[in-house]
């Protein structure tokens, strides 16, 4: 049984198709996890949510329109990430303002599927919907991976340059914002960044579960550390390792999609740190 | 749906849909979904909770997969994930503040990995072609006189409920240090609440679909409480704006061959946008007057 296994898994290996989504999950989960936790500890995993869902619409909508799928992707998030932090004080908006907008940014993301299914060009691609809703990352060709690498490490690169004001901004706002740190502007540029890692995450596990890939690592990071640093170095480890772990346990047993075994890790890690007895966290509960 | 032609004669057109079982059904049933929608939505918006409502509201839909794939009833699906779900949120929220960065990861991490399960559940049952867009989505067609019977029942018991705890709850949405002290079980409300929540959307998410559940539920309480802020008032606003919504969604869908979570979306988002006009003209409006009255150098 073993060894039917391992050989198996060797297969999986060594196809081009389980290299591609070794190489563009490693960083795509690498992006994930650093924006993720600025996400939790800004409270505003709701926002990631809701990008999630313009990512849906703006794919639709590009296909029926007969572009690319990714230009639909990453224009819709940004624009509404913008919006977002627009409309919102000091670059946050109102969880009721973001569940109004997104309600209607779904029912818009039906209307594009309902265009597309119906067409002439999508009319035998009935399962366009559930690969963008759920993704489809062992279908990564050579240039989509190329393309993921690069803005996955242009996502990782602009989060450690953002790093430090925007974990001043982050703790304490109103001292951030007096000591001369552009709150708003960081807010702004924060939000840009959840979009274009939407965008990028959506075609990796798809629209409906890259939450999970923005929260869980980050979840689990801040229920072990309360060290900001340690916390985001953690926070991409885990991202990565659990990718990794949902990749190989897709190649291994037969019909699992890659989407949910990557989620299912990441879930696992997180319900453990609920084993371990939270130490740190006594001042809080205190004072709340 | 675009079978027929829409003409100016509205009664025509009315009494030609009328004349049609599923459609009379469908009214009923999107009756039924928006007022009891509406009703818990209220709350939620009063309580700042529409990240768990998303989340229970998506959560309808591994619901249903895990019923279609094990072969029992969709309604025992529905209502026993997204319950479930609701007691898993109530057991993460408990000892964290609220909204605050803990409990909005948690609330995240329990949408994600559910909608994996249902996403693994239609993975496994091959037979499931069209499945997931009408689960996601919903469908108004088809629904037969025993569905309705059976949400009219579940509707009536989640406004029972409702009504029952309407006002500790209302008071422990407003101000819950003061209601914990005056002795209302504040935290044994917030779980009843969730449950409440659940079993609501588990109710509507059969007919509008997992993912426009959450519509219903968020846009026309937003509406009303941007228009008045007496709770009674507009509770039932909200309640009207719903069921209009609903209704003139059933019918644009009726002679527009586009999905019906379009149209309700974009009516009840529509009518938030005009709300949201109003308000601004009218305190535009109120600080033009005010600062007539009062000399320059005083404002």
């Amino acid at each position: 049984m073993n060894l039917y296994l391992a050989s198996a898994g060797a297969n999986a290996w060594s196809q081009p198709f389980f290299q591609h989504a070794l190489l563009a999950g490693t960083f795509i989960a690498l992006a994930a996890g650093l924006v993720g936790y600025f996400l939790v500890l800004r409270a505003q995993v709701f926002t990631g949510d809701a990008l999630s869902h313009v990512a849906f619409t703006g794919a639709m909508a590009a296909l029926a329109a007969g572009y690319d799928l990714r230009l639909g992707l990453f224009t819709a998030c940004i624009l509404v990430a913008l919006l977002l932090a627009g409309i919102g004080r000091r670059g946050k908006a109102d969880d009721v303002v973001i569940g109004s907008a997104f309600a209607w940014i779904l029912g818009l993301g039906s209307f594009f599927l309902t265009l597309y299914t119906t067409s002439a060009s999508g009319m035998n691609d009935g399962g366009a919907g559930v690969r963008v809703l759920f993704g489809s990352i062992f279908g990564l060709d050579a240039g989509q991976t190329l393309v993921a690498v690069l803005v996955a490490l242009g996502v990782g690169v602009a989060v450690m340059f953002l790093g430090r004001p925007l974990l001043f901004a982050t703790l304490d706002e109103s001292v951030a914002a007096a000591r001369g740190v552009p709150v708003k502007a960081l807010g702004l540029a924060f939000l840009v960044l959840v979009g274009i890692t939407a965008g990028e995450a959506t075609q990796a596990v798809g629209s409906l579960l890259l939450l999970g890939l923005l929260a869980a690592p980050a979840g689990a990071a801040v229920r072990l550390t309360d060290r900001p640093f340690r916390g985001l170095a953690l926070t991409a480890g885990l991202a990565v390792a659990e990718m990794w772990a949902g990749l190989a346990a897709a190649a291994w047993i037969p019909r699992c999609p890659p989407s949910f075994s990557v989620m299912a890790a990441a879930s696992l890690v997180y319900a453990a740190t609920y084993l371990r007895r939270p130490t740190t966290r006594r001042s809080r509960t205190v004072t709340a | 749906m675009g079978s027929a032609s829409f003409s100016w004669n509205l009664v025509g057109d009315f009494q030609q849909m009328w004349s049609y079982p599923f459609m009379v059904n469908a009214f009923r049933a999107g009756a039924t979904v928006a007022v009891v929608a509406a009703a818990v939505g209220w709350f939620v918006v009063l309580r700042r909770q529409t990240f768990a409502a998303h989340t229970l509201s998506v959560v309808a839909f591994p619901g249903a997969a895990l019923a279609t794939l094990a072969g029992f009833a969709l309604s025992l699906g529905y209502f026993g994930f997204c319950v479930a779900a609701a007691l898993a949120l109530a057991l993460l929220r408990r000892g964290r503040e609220p909204g605050g960065s803990g409990e909005s990861a948690a609330i995240g991490i329990v949408q994600a990995f559910l909608l994996a399960c249902g996403y693994l559940f239609m993975a496994l049952y091959k037979g499931l072609l069209e499945g997931p867009q009408t689960l996601l989505f919903g469908s108004f067609l088809g629904i037969t006189t025993g569905q309705v019977t059976t949400l009219a029942m579940a509707g009536v018991a989640v406004l029972g409920v409702l009504a029952v705890i309407g006002r500790p709850l209302l008071f422990a949405s407003v101000d819950p240090q003061v209601a914990a002290a005056r002795g209302v079980p504040v935290r044994g409300l917030s779980v009843a609440f969730l449950v409440l929540l659940g079993a609501a959307t588990a109710e509507a998410a059969q007919i509008t679909g997992a993912l426009l559940v959450f519509a219903l539920m968020v846009l026309p309480a937003a509406t009303a409480q941007v228009l008045t802020a007496r709770p009674g008032l507009s509770l039932l606003l909200t309640v009207v704006l719903g069921f209009a919504a609903t209704w003139a969604g059933l019918v644009a869908a009726w002679f527009w061959p586009y999905p019906l979570g379009f149209f309700v979306t974009t009516i009840a988002f529509a009518l938030f946008l005009l709300a949201h006009g109003a308000r601004l003209l009218s305190t535009a409006l109120a600080n033009r007057i005010a600062s007539a009255t009062i000399p320059a150098g005083a404002a």
